[in-house]
């Protein structure tokens, strides 16, 4: 049984907890990050899409995605040393009919009420930003501030820069226990015995967050489900923007590499078994393909060679929990990003680190409190 | 907790070597060098390497140099191979083009 003390413990080594590992350690504040897989940023950190936008966003967490695009990610592959291959063309979301052109108004409404610029244009319009796509879209969302990055080199260069200014990480350790000592929140107690200490300790553990918070009486009411995605071989370009659909069939985006990056559904995503690993189901990708070639008609001949799956931490209002745990001091939260962590994980980790080291936040994150679940009546 | 999972544990200085130029993923042209030198920047699994370089995830999706690429790593963490993960391998076995995947159902009325 060992014992290791540490200014603060991060539980989770994906994105969310690489990154704020990172503003910390760039702060000289001691942190030791503990991943339960041997893999820094297995989970929905290594599976996404790469979206990275404001467009569709709930209002609450559309300030944070904001200061992330505007503040931290036009630099940040210089700032953590790898190429985060990050593109700010645009988001468009096509449409080919009167019930999607009614979803994707809606959406616009939604972005214009918060001073986001999307706009609505129709199908000539956007075969003039892409002609590849098919003459069947009649309309999309164009937001020209949205983009696109590499989820696998931006997670492993926070983590990379963090560890090199000396964030200590550990992988294979599973956190089993938060456990308060006189009242307040500061040791973790792992599978093999091993005891961590620190003053203050974040739980972005994605969906095994739960579990984990429910030691210290704390429930944060979340799902999960399983979605996949699939990469096809380098593809001459086509273009930069990020896509997806009003009916959300499939989004995705061609990578510096070439090759395209597409996620979509099957329809089971609620229902998909938990084989203990995410793994995908056989009549997942032929529906993603059925999707895209509806859309780009070209692409029916682009080789997939590889599928994925990866689970998505739901909330139940769709929006993450984050912040301070009041009730158990030393604790804070930043779990259940609902299938859209990756865009916004930069600004997280910004704030949380602010919210370690100094109390407080500069964007308002109130309304993704951990106790704002009430019920209907 | 074993010796493999502290990503701060000391594994030397990263040290310049003759053949560090010799491409050893030839889908994607990774190095030895950009190899080892990945390892000293915390890749310590072969699924961290493959993230980070793209080693592995070309056209051959690294059935000619896993077994490589696991060397080399080994080597710079002074572990066994046998130390380290299999590569994981997902569907499809070989690239499909879209319209083939798609159509699965082949039964069914258009």
């Amino acid at each position: 049984m060992i014992s290791y003390k540490a200014d603060v413990i991060i539980i989770g080594g994906g994105i969310i907890g690489c990154a704020t590992a990172y503003y910390l350690a760039k702060n000289n504040i001691s942190v030791t990050v503990l991943e339960a897989s041997d893999y820094i940023g297995n989970g929905g950190s290594s599976r996404n899409g790469g979206g990275v936008r404001q467009s569709g966003r709930d209002p609450r967490e559309l300030p944070l995605v904001m200061y992330g695009i505007r503040n931290l990610w036009p630099h940040l592959s210089e700032e953590i040393g790898v190429d985060t291959e990050y593109h700010q063309d645009g988001n468009l979301r096509l449409g080919k009919n009167v019930h999607h052109r009614e979803i994707l108004q809606g959406l616009t409404d939604r972005a214009n009420k918060v001073g986001l610029d999307v706009r609505m244009i129709d199908g000539d319009e956007v075969r003039k930003i892409i002609p590849y796509l098919s003459d069947e879209v009649t309309v999309a969302s164009w937001c020209p501030t949205d983009g696109h990055a590499n989820p696998l080199t931006t997670t492993l260069g926070y983590y990379k820069t963090a560890r090199k200014l000396g964030a200590r990480f550990y992988t294979g350790v599973k956190v089993m226990e938060l456990r308060k000592v006189k009242g307040e929140l500061r040791r973790v107690l792992t599978d093999d015995g091993s005891v961590f200490e620190a003053d203050q300790i974040m739980v972005a553990a994605g969906y095994e967050s739960r579990k984990l918070l429910g030691s210290v009486g704390i429930d944060v009411p979340m799902t999960r489900s399983l979605l996949e995605a699939l990469v096809t071989e380098a593809e001459p370009h086509l273009f930069d923007q990020m896509l997806g659909t009003a009916d959300a069939d499939f989004y995705g985006h061609q990578t510096k590499h070439g090759s395209f990056v597409f996620g979509g559904s099957s329809g089971f995503e609620g229902f998909n078994k938990d084989n203990c690993t995410p793994m995908t189901s056989s009549i997942t990708a032929p529906a993603i393909c059925r999707g895209i070639m509806k859309y780009f008609p070209d692409l029916a001949d682009a080789k997939i060679v590889r599928t994925w799956a990866g689970w998505s931490d739901k909330s139940a209002d769709g929006v993450p929990v984050l912040g301070r745990v009041e009730e158990v001091p030393g604790l804070i939260v930043a779990c259940a990003f609902t299938g859209h962590g990756f865009g916004i994980a930069p600004a997280i980790g910004d704030q949380m680190a602010k919210l370690i080291m100094s109390g407080t936040t500069d964007i308002d994150i109130s309304a993704l409190h951990y106790d704002r679940f009430k019920a209907k009546i | 907790m074993n010796t493999l999972s502290d990503r701060s544990r000391d594994i030397g200085e990263f040290v310049s070597q003759p053949g560090d130029e010799m491409i050893i993923c030839r889908c994607e042209e990774i190095t030895k060098g950009e190899i080892r030198r990945a390892v000293h920047e915390g890749m310590f699994t072969m699924t961290e390497i493959r993230r980070y370089l793209r080693a592995g995830m070309g056209l051959c999706q690294g059935q000619t140099c896993s077994k490589l690429v696991k060397g080399i790593v080994a080597r710079e963490l002074k572990v066994s191979p046998a130390d380290l993960e299999p590569a994981t391998s997902r569907v499809p076995m070989r690239p499909i083009e879209m319209k083939v995947f798609a159509n699965e159902n082949e039964d069914e009325d258009e």
